[in-house]
Order: C-alpha cells, then sequence, then structure tokens
C-alpha cells in the first residue's frame, strides 16, 4: 500500500524512464534532499533550482518549447503567486499563436491546509489556476489517482497543473487501490523507494516492476454512491466527505460523493447526472469562498439543472480572510472539516422545497 | 534595412488611416536587428538559434526570411496573420519553423523562459544551436532579468545564452536615469562572471562584429554573454505616443546609407529607386490585404489546447 507521495513518485519513475520525461526540477527537488515531501528521490532527471519560481516557471516553459518533457515543482503553491503571469503565457501560447507552439508541460505543487502549515503553507490554489485558460488543472485524493493522474498529465501535449493536497501525501491507499506494479506490503515498498535517512549518497532505489495506468483528465469518479445528496469536491475534502457520509447513514442520509479529480476540463457529465439523481447539491472545497471554484459550479447547475433541484445548491468552501491561522482553532475554524461537511450534508437533505 | 524601415513606415501609415489598432516596432533598430537575423542559426529545434525577441524586432525577421506582406497582415488583424491569426498587435511574431519563440507584451518575461530554450541545449546534450534572448533597457529592472543572469551563470550549469539588451534610453516616457544607477545595463553582467559588451546600434558593421563576437562566445564556451547596443527609438515608443519622427535620434539607415555611398558600393540613386520599388510595393499590399478575411466570430475557442504534441515533434 502506497502512500500519495510514493505514488507520485512512482509515475515520475515511470514518466522519466519509458515517457519521455527530460527534466523534473525545482527548489530541493534534485538530491540529496529529493523534494521537501520527498516526492522526487532517487530518480534520474532531477536538478535543483535557484530558489526563484519565475525562472522555475519560464525554465519550464522554455524545455517545452525545445522539444522536451519537464516537470516542475512549485515547493508550496503559496509561493506561485509571483508566476501568474508566466502560468498565463504558459496557458496562452498555443492560442495566441493559433496553433504554431503547443506547451507540454507540468508543474506540480503542494496545496491547502490541513498540516498547521500557519499562513504560507496552508493555501489553496485551485481558485487561481482555474481562472487561467489554456491548463488543464487535476487533483487528486488517493494514491492510485495520483499515479494515473500524474501519467496522462505528463503524456497531455498542454500544460498541466497537478495539485498534490499536502494533507493527503502520506496517507496510504485503500486495500483494492494498488499501484499496479507495486507490492503490497508496505514496508518492502519503503525499503525499494524511500531513501534512508543521513548520508544517501551511495543509495539508489530498488523500483518495482510498474504498470502504466492512466486516469483520463476531465473524468470524475463516483467516490460514493448515494441517492439523497451529491457532494462535488476535490482533494483533501473527498475522504472527509466520505467519512461524514458514512456518519449520516445512522441518520437516514444517503450521500453521493462525486470527486471531480479533474477541475479543468471538468466533467460536466457526471455532475448532472448525479444532480439528476439526488435534486440536492453541496460543493466542498477549501479555498476562500469568494469567486470560488464551486460558486462556477453552482452557477452552472442554477442555470442548467434548475428545475431538478429540490434545495439551494450549497457551498461549503474556506473562509474569506487574509490567512489560515497555525493554532488548531484558528486552522479548523478556517476550511471545511469532516463536522461541518456533516452538517452541511445533513441540513441539505432536510430541506423541504 | 531599408526594407525593415519601410515596412515600419507603412506599419504607421496603416495604423494612422484606421487599418489597425496600435503600432509598436523598430524603427531605428535595423542596424542591430537586421544583423542578427543574417547572422543566427535559423532552423527548428535545438540544434538551431532560438530567439526570444523584443517587439521591435521586425529588422531580424525580414533577415531571417520572413515576408513583410505577413506584417502586414497581423497589423490589420486578418485571419491570415501566421503569427497570431489576427490575436495580437503588430510586431508580436512567433515562427516556429525558425525557432522564433513568441514575442509577448508581458515586458521581461523572455529572459525567463529562454533559460528552458539554453537548458535544453547546454554542454554535453550535444545540441548545435543556442538561445538569444533580446529586451529593452527599462525591462532589465524587473526580476526576470535578474533571474536570466543567475540561472545561466552557475558554475558548471552555465547556459549558452546570448543576453541583449537594446538600450534606447527610454522605458514609455521614463529616461534611463530615472530607472538605473549604473551607467550601463551591461555592467551588470561583470557580477557574474560573463562577459560583457557595449555597441553603437546604429553602427551596422560594428553591431555586425559585436554580433559575431559574442555568438562565437556563446557558441563554442556554451556560456552566457550579455551584450548592450545602444539604439535609437525614431518613432517614439508606440502608436500611444504618436508614433512621429523623433528627429534628434541618430538614424542608423541614413548613416548606413552614407557609407555606401561613400565607399562608392551603392549610389543614391540606385538606393532611392529600391526605396521607391519597395515603398509602391508595401502600399500596394496593405491595399490588397484589406480585402482579406478577418477572423470569424467562432474562431475564438480554436487553439484552447492542443491535439497532438507539435513542438515534440508529433504532426
Ligand atoms: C510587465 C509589464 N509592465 C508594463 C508594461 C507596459 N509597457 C510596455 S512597453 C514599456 C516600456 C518598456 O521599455 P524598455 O524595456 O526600455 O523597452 P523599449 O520599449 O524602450 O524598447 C512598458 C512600461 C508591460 N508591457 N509589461
Amino acid at each position: 500500500m502506497a502512500t500519495m507521495i510514493q505514488a507520485i513518485r512512482m509515475a515520475l519513475h515511470v514518466g522519466e524512464s519509458r515517457l519521455g520525461v527530460t527534466d523534473i526540477f525545482g527548489e530541493d527537488v534534485g538530491a540529496p534532499l529529493g523534494g521537501v515531501f520527498t516526492g522526487t528521490q532517487g530518480l534520474e532527471t532531477t536538478w535543483n533550482t535557484p530558489l526563484d519560481e519565475r525562472g522555475i516557471v519560464g525554465t519550464a516553459i522554455g524545455l517545452a518549447l525545445a522539444g522536451r518533457k519537464p516537470v516542475a515543482e512549485i515547493q508550496f503553491c503559496d509561493y506561485a503567486f509571483n508566476t501568474i503571469d508566466l502560468l498565463k503565457v504558459a496557458g496562452n501560447t498555443y492560442w495566441s499563436t493559433g496553433g504554431d507552439w503547443n506547451v507540454p508541460l507540468v508543474m506540480m505543487t503542494p496545496v491547502g491546509a490541513g498540516i498547521r502549515g500557519s499562513i504560507y503553507h496552508s493555501h489553496s490554489f485551485d481558485a487561481q489556476a482555474t481562472r487561467i485558460p489554456g491548463w488543464k488543472i487535476v487533483m487528486p485524493s488517493t494514491p492510485l489517482d495520483a499515479y494515473g493522474l500524474l501519467l496522462s498529465a505528463i503524456q497531455d501535449p498542454n500544460p498541466v497543473m497537478f495539485l498534490m493536497p499536502k494533507a493527503l501525501l502520506r496517507v496510504k491507499s485503500k486495500p483494492g487501490e494498488d499501484i499496479p506494479g507495486a507490492p503490497d506490503d508496505d514496508k518492502r515498498l519503503a525499503q525499494m523507494i524511500d531513501a534512508p535517512l543521513g548520508d544517501r549518497s551511495a543509495w539508489k532505489p530498488e523500483w518495482p516492476a510498474l504498470e502504466e495506468m492512466y486516469i483520463p483528465i476531465g473524468k470524475a469518479k463516483v467516490a460514493r454512491e448515494g441517492t439523497g445528496v451529491t457532494v462535488l469536491t476535490y482533494g483533501r475534502n473527498v475522504p472527509m466527505a466520505l467519512a461524514a457520509a458514512e456518519e449520516l447513514v445512522a441518520e437516514g442520509v444517503d450521500t453521493e460523493v462525486v470527486d471531480l479529480r479533474s477541475l479543468h476540463p471538468y466533467d460536466w457529465e457526471a455532475i448532472t447526472a448525479s444532480v439528476r439523481k439526488t435534486n440536492r447539491v453541496l460543493c466542498v472545497n477549501e479555498d476562500t469562498e469568494i469567486t470560488n471554484f464551486g460558486e462556477h459550479l453552482i452557477r452552472r447547475i442554477s442555470e442548467e439543472l434548475f428545475y431538478e433541484l429540490h434545495a439551494p445548491p450549497k457551498l461549503l468552501a474556506g473562509a474569506h480572510i487574509p490567512g489560515i491561522g497555525l493554532a488548531d482553532n484558528l486552522e479548523m475554524a478556517s476550511v471545511p472539516q469532516m463536522s461541518t461537511i456533516k452538517s452541511a450534508i445533513a441540513e441539505l437533505a432536510q430541506h423541504e422545497p | 534595412m531599408l526594407r525593415s524601415r519601410l515596412l515600419e513606415e507603412r506599419l504607421i501609415t496603416m495604423y494612422k488611416q484606421g487599418d489597425g489598432y496600435f503600432w509598436i516596432g523598430g524603427p531605428g533598430e535595423e542596424a542591430f536587428n537586421v544583423p542578427l537575423g543574417l547572422l543566427a542559426d535559423k532552423g527548428t529545434g535545438v540544434d538551431h538559434d532560438f530567439l526570444h525577441l523584443h517587439y521591435r524586432s521586425s529588422g531580424t525577421l525580414l533577415a531571417l526570411g520572413a515576408d513583410p506582406v505577413d506584417s502586414l497582415r497581423q497589423m490589420k488583424n486578418v485571419a491570415s496573420d501566421p503569427y497570431s491569426r489576427g490575436r495580437n498587435f503588430a510586431g508580436h511574431y512567433s515562427a516556429r519553423k525558425w525557432n522564433v519563440v513568441p514575442v509577448t507584451s508581458p515586458i521581461e518575461i523572455q529572459y525567463s523562459i529562454a533559460i528552458g530554450t539554453a537548458r535544453a541545449q547546454r554542454a554535453g546534450t550535444g545540441a548545435k544551436g543556442i538561445s538569444i534572448v533580446q529586451g529593452g533597457d527599462a525591462g532589465t529592472a524587473e526580476g526576470d532579468f535578474a533571474t536570466s543572469l543567475v540561472w545561466s551563470s552557475r558554475k558548471g550549469a552555465e547556459l549558452p545564452l546570448l543576453l541583449i539588451v537594446t538600450n534606447n534610453r527610454y522605458g514609455i516616457s521614463t529616461p534611463y536615469a530615472g530607472q538605473h544607477g549604473y551607467d550601463q545595463i551591461s555592467e551588470r553582467g561583470k557580477a557574474f562572471g560573463m562577459p560583457t559588451a557595449v555597441v553603437d546600434g546604429n553602427d551596422v558593421e560594428a553591431s555586425w562584429a559585436a554580433l559575431t563576437k559574442a555568438l562565437h562566445y556563446v557558441r563554442t564556451e556554451k556560456k552566457p554573454y550579455l551584450l548592450e547596443a545602444m539604439v535609437s527609438r525614431l518613432r517614439g515608443h508606440s502608436s500611444a505616443s504618436g508614433a512621429n519622427l523623433a528627429k534628434e535620434e541618430v538614424d542608423c539607415l541614413e548613416r548606413f546609407q552614407k557609407t555606401l555611398e561613400d565607399r562608392k558600393i551603392l549610389t543614391r540613386s540606385a538606393m532611392d529607386q529600391l526605396r521607391d520599388e519597395v515603398t509602391t510595393e508595401l502600399a500596394e499590399a496593405s491595399k490588397r490585404i484589406r480585402g482579406e478575411a478577418p477572423p470569424t466570430p467562432e474562431s475564438i475557442h480554436d487553439y484552447v489546447f492542443a491535439d497532438k504534441n507539435y513542438v515534440g515533434g508529433e504532426v
């Protein structure tokens, strides 16, 4: 059972050994550290950059234009905000040149709260990311989805942003959701691919015989089927919504949890099917609530599925405050928690038209 | 040089006659930009030079072999504009067949992007080409310029990158001294251990020699070089400031024509005749393209996502 960060590392290994990835780079991405979350340990094509996010994104664009296949990391999405005009260029180059240059790059960056990261290690990026046309945006909630989405991102001829829910990076996969080709035994997997503590100059990973597995960009997954209320969510809030749904069984509420996985393009078909079935919808994410991606979904649902709805669609998102404070109470009051998701679902289920 | 100058003059006329919405370009930079286009190794991919140009680069494009009528098409924003299909301003070139990376409006970002193409050509990769990046003097105040100095000069990881600053001594209106505390931009390269040079960009022979030297260094050493060319801004910043002739500036074309005449290489009347011919040619072309179709409203949705990896060699 792999963790999400191990799954990411294994996908990058498949990427560089079979899918043409030429450069995996960012701050502290190369040896000796292999990434602040260990995502790039033991890989062949990693290198360390200067501490300069604009340089990282610019280099990724340039490498892509030169026909290479770069995977760039921004160490925390909190530090990607000064690159937004370059992200816009990555997203608009194919369009503004009328199809002359496509920009095949992957940018990965850890996002969100849940690790007591205080003001500058808790930002979300989904609202910003979905405001940059020309990018595909994905965000996994399980190790297997991380593996399959990252392989698809690597193969895509467009810029793809791979948002890594920080709080889930060390969570292990559930039974039946193993990375194809990786050993089931987590101790064995760790021995094979986790760098040892201390001096690792002589260490080399022993990669399992991994099989390729692609999760198409643009396809959601029904993480839990239900008939009473639809929860549209992604990343860290998926396991929370699933836990809330389990607790609500006792109260007679049957929740459907749709894990969007791709924020752009997003799976409107899956959303429509679920809303038609449950007639009640809750959007959950951690980004600040004003001009939030969930608001977009609610706007479209209201316009196109209005007569399917038995209750006003609801958004549960991060508070619109300047930051996420460090103390437990502050962080928990700032972004959705299992308990707040649970009460929001219950409220929707009980709503009488 | 003459063709490039006349092209810019035609573009300005088109703008003034309502055949375009905005003009920005390079009258005054021909003596430097034309040699650059002639000396660059043009082609596709890492074995040729990547050009990350400024919005004053028509001289370089024409020297590479671009059809001046295509520039008129971009000015007129017709669907047949090969650089942007009616989407972008004049002077915003893009030509993958010659590694001309798209010119974009945000000042200085080409200096961050050029690191990537140069990285793909660094020593040890076997790539034969180098990367060339060019921008104005005011823009070097942006962080991207510092980015390119830092990234290209790391010991053992140097990049084959020719950094060019075309210094016309102005931003839009802010004069040089209002932005920089050093006399020459090129001085900044010294702190990064790279060779630097300043050249009179109004002198075509000096520009040719300076570019030859700089290109030779970058090609053979696979290391960065910072070249600053002092140039004129003959028509002001852009159409936003009127695009009128700045009489106080040195005109490199005048100067070169005089040299050609003095050295008896070309007669004044031959040059005048060429001027008349090209002027008529471009005037006629600009009338002709008035009849070319504008982009359709539906075309806004074209080319949002690529279906194939064209830059990776798929066709
Ligand atoms: C990032 C950014 N800021 C501001 C502008 C507006 N702008 C366009 S050109 C220009 C001046 C550029 O001066 P310089 O770099 O010296 O180039 P020049 O036009 O003189 O060749 C400014 C401020 C812009 N395009 N991009």
